[in-house]
């Protein structure tokens, strides 16, 4: 059989024609999050108004069940969706008699269109790209959200979840609060959206500056997220990594001489050359120590390393630029047992000092097991014990529970995996850490 | 959307009032300015709270009482307010940072007008 190609789900009209309803099903089905992101991101543009920008998603895809099994699968699916889903949002609007001056912002006079028809492409008319301060849709509307009129927790969160297209979950996991909170201040934060008239409109060249750092934020954990998954079966997400690394070349271009977005891709391009090695056949997760150094990406470590020491040269010691050089001393080892342990603890504590958290602690601890001994990476460990955030987290019993296998105690390590095990995580990192406890008693 | 810029003062800051801070000519100036956009729906200014404010309140019985006002605990006050009518929080926050109301000793607190 030959791979699948567009043309076997979505025939010519001359050829003998499929059902027409499953027709319709599968070109939405194949619409992926990136398609409804652009879909979101150009409806919230226009509208400022991310519910509204949901809800008539939702029916232009409704609509769109409806119609199309009469009509056929238009040629830009895409453009025929953002087309619909802007008249239903329009007529809501003016349904609602929502201000006549926003009315006269939507430039109603090019809207007032008929219903488009399904098989002429939309696409032509939709197309409005100006020469934009921003040359992407999605970092654009990141900037977007990083409005100062929110509290910037906020703009992080109602980026990744809207924009980046993570679940609420995710974002909960990634900003280390609990879900419930988290879907407070999503509610909150879009909320105020709408009640202060927030503009979702790419930003004035001036005001990216002040936007940086929660972009900058939103790129490293989308890529974080993706890296090793909250949920889920598989332990890494490559399409969310693949993302954020185009994101941050992008953002890189935009801001060439700003040493912390030179550190945040330097950071990623390091990470993700481990990216072979970190899984193996079978998709469980190889930890650093064990993994197969040949397989690292030695081009991705070489532009790592360039970008880490650029981001170093500038001297201003941003959270990234650090993280890019403990990544660069891990790129250079030539094995687990030749890293420059004390480099990298030397590394978090300059981290600790611009970004005090929990996940940087931890890293240090670890990073002082290894430099010092098991004993002391122990006591650093246990002291950490009354985080509340790291006892939630897999990653901190996960340490633990070596540390203890390393000093032997048997005991003390089962118990520690087996409180990582209870944790959220994904399922590939269940099967890690099964394998670790049998691991232990044979 | 309609906003409100309530221009904050501060109780006993040297840089705000008669010694310090923007001076009735920048004010007249904006005022000009703000006017000739056409965005203004209403205005006003207010006298020094120490020279002209009455308060009217609660006491813990729930009867009204009237004292002199600003209330001992309050630091700030509204000096005076535009309504605005603008596109969005944007346009709000432009005219906001031109205010000489935001220079150092005030702040211009911007909110958006309930629709009921």
């Amino acid at each position: 059989m030959p791979s699948e190609s567009p043309d076997d789900r979505n025939p010519p009209a001359d050829a003998p024609l499929a059902d027409p309803v499953e027709s319709a099903r599968n070109a939405l089905a194949a619409i992926d999050r990136d398609a409804r992101t652009r879909i979101l991101a150009t409806l919230a543009r226009r509208f400022s108004d991310l519910d509204l920008a949901e809800d008539m998603i939702q029916e232009a895809f409704a609509q769109a069940l409806h119609t199309w099994p009469q009509t056929g699968v238009p040629n830009s699916p895409e453009a025929w969706l953002i087309t619909t889903a802007k008249r239903k949002a329009l007529d809501v609007v003016r349904r609602e008699g929502v201000l006549a001056q926003k009315l006269a912002r939507l430039r109603i006079e090019e809207e007032r269109e008929p219903t488009p028809h399904a098989y002429a492409d939309p696409a032509t008319r939709v197309g409005e790209q100006p020469a934009e301060s921003v040359p992407d849709d999605r970092l654009a509307l990141f900037f977007a959200c990083a409005h100062p009129a929110l509290k910037t927790e906020d703009r992080i969160a109602l980026t990744l979840r809207f924009v980046a297209g993570l679940s609420t979950n995710e974002v909960a996991h990634g900003l280390l609060v609990p879900v419930p909170t988290m879907q407070q201040r999503i509610v909150r934060a879009k909320k105020r959206l709408r009640t202060l008239g927030v503009p979702l409109d790419v930003p004035h060249h001036r005001d990216l500056p002040e936007r940086l750092v929660a972009v900058q934020r939103v790129i490293y954990l989308l890529y974080t997220e993706g890296f090793a998954r909250s949920t889920g079966r598989e332990h890494i997400r490559d399409d969310l990594t693949a993302e954020a690394i185009r994101l941050a070349r992008v953002l890189r271009s935009l801001t060439p001489h700003v040493a912390e977005t030179t550190g945040l891709l330097g950071l990623l391009l390091l990470t993700q050359a481990r990216r072979p090695a970190r899984t193996d056949g079978a998709g469980k997760p190889v930890s650093l120590a064990e993994q197969d150094r040949a397989m690292w990406d030695r081009e991705l470590i070489a532009e790592g390393l360039a970008l880490a020491e650029e981001a170093a040269r500038a001297g201003e010691g941003g959270p990234y630029a650090i993280q890019a050089a403990i990544a660069a001393v891990h790129g250079e080892a030539t094995t687990f047992a030749d890293t420059d342990w004390a480099q990298i603890v030397v590394l978090y504590r300059m981290l600790e000092q611009v970004e005090p958290g929990p996940i940087v602690k931890l890293g240090r601890a670890v990073a002082i097991g290894r430099a010092f001994g098991p004993a002391k990476g122990l006591r650093q460990l246990d002291d950490l014990q009354t985080d509340p955030v790291l006892q939630g987290l897999r990653q901190f019993h996960t340490a633990r529970a070596i540390t203890l296998e390393e000093l032997g105690d048997r005991e003390a390590a089962v118990a520690a995996y087996c409180q990582a095990l209870e944790l959220p995580g994904n399922d590939a990192e269940d099967e890690f850490l099964i394998a670790m406890l049998a691991d232990i008693n044979d | 959307m309609k906003y409100a810029l309530l221009l904050m003062g501060h109780v006993n800051d040297p840089a705000c009032g008669e010694e310090g801070g923007a001076s009735p000519e920048e004010f007249f100036a904006f005022d000009k300015e703000i006017t000739a956009a056409g965005v203004v729906v209403d205005s006003f200014a207010l006298e020094d709270p120490d020279d002209g404010g009455v308060i009217v309140s609660s006491d813990e019985n729930g009867e009204r009482v009237v004292s002199s006002g600003p209330f001992a605990e309050v630091k700030e006050f509204v000096g005076g307010a535009y309504i605005i009518d603008v596109a969005n929080i944007d346009e709000a926050i432009e005219w906001a940072r031109k205010s000489p109301g935001s220079a150092p000793g005030g702040h211009v607190e911007i909110r958006p007008l309930a629709p009921y």
